[in-house]
């Protein structure tokens, strides 16, 4: 089996894990306000860092191409409040424009 | 009624999303099948976009599983939050867990009485879940039709996506700076380390900037 699947099937089983405690634990365990806090912020940080690798890196090497174009149509429709389709699209359209382009 | 209609049409409109999750995870290498096991299974959107994005970047299986079950990790604060409300046990509470995810619990707690709580969670929770499901299909499907991923923009799919999700969380002047330190922080080290890394070591930021 490759890493992939490995990946794919323990990830799959830890998340589903996770869910299932959530509907079992007593939720005194979770109220300590420090604990919300953190809690509260690790998607948050794991995102953002997620977006900075995908969007500015090639293979662990700080890029900037055109998807720089796409995340800042995406930033810019998200400050107008546009729906979330127009965000994506929009970013994967100028993307796409800029690369074919080779700018 | 309008409860069930309003939670099919979340359903629906979160569930089409799941055809670009198809397409990442094929334009990243992985198969129509994990696409699909994973949208099945693990059924998580970040989770499953950042399990793809972290191994298309390089990085380790290990790596990859820590991610995707640390921003998978706050479906189980909203289990907490909606077992209070569903009050199940045994294969009813297993089912319930599954579909615990950021729609179906939001779309839950908005309701204004118990029993329109309960109806939002199910018809949300089953409605994304069937959407997600047959949208990451075809996503899959058509992405290995199309050839070079960049040229349609399914490169930034993924990140454009993610800032959608964090963009309404920033409000909060601690939440932004937490952001923003991550993401500088991720870059500034990326060359440095192994691939990954940027994004699990950002967890040591959520700490420091959560503690007081």
């Amino acid at each position: 089996m490759n890493s992939q699947w490995i990946a794919v099937i323990i990830t799959s089983l830890l998340c589903y894990a996770i869910k299932y405690i959530g509907h079992a634990i007593p939720e005194i365990w979770l109220a300590h306000p420090r604990v919300q806090r953190i809690t509260n912020l690790i998607p948050i940080v794991l995102l953002s860092g997620l977006v900075a690798m995908q969007a500015f890196t090639t293979k662990t090497k700080f890029v900037v191409d055109h998807r720089l174009a796409g995340i800042t149509v995406a930033i810019a429709a998200l400050t107008a409040k546009l729906p979330f389709p127009v965000v994506v699209i929009g970013a994967m359209a100028t993307s796409a424009i800029v690369y074919r382009l080779k700018i | 009624m309008s409860v069930q209609r309003d939670s099919l049409s979340v359903g629906l409109a979160v569930g089409a999303a799941g055809v670009a999750f198809g397409a990442v995870a094929v334009a990243d290498h992985f198969t129509v099948a994990q696409a699909c096991f994973l949208s099945f299974v693990l059924f998580s959107g970040a989770s499953q976009f950042s399990l793809v994005a972290v191994m298309s970047s390089g990085g380790s299986a290990l790596s990859a599983i820590v991610t995707g079950t640390f921003l998978g990790s706050r479906n189980g604060l909203y289990g907490v939050r909606m077992a209070q409300i569903l009050k199940l046990k045994g294969a009813k509470r297993a089912l319930a867990a599954q579909i615990t995810i950021d729609e179906s619990t939001g779309v839950a707690i908005a309701q204004q009485n118990l029993q329109d709580q309960k109806i939002a969670f199910w018809y949300t929770g089953f409605g994304v879940f069937f959407f997600w499901n047959l949208f990451t299909l075809l996503g899959a499907l058509g992405a290995k039709a199309i050839g070079d991923t960049s040229a349609w923009g399914l490169d930034v799919a993924s990140p454009a996506i993610f800032c959608a999700v964090l963009f309404p969380r920033l409000k909060e002047r601690k939440l932004l700076f937490a952001c923003v330190l991550s993401f500088i922080w991720a870059l500034s080290i990326t060359e440095f380390v192994p691939a990954g890394v940027p994004i699990i070591s950002t967890v040591a930021i959520a700490a420091i900037v959560g503690w007081k």
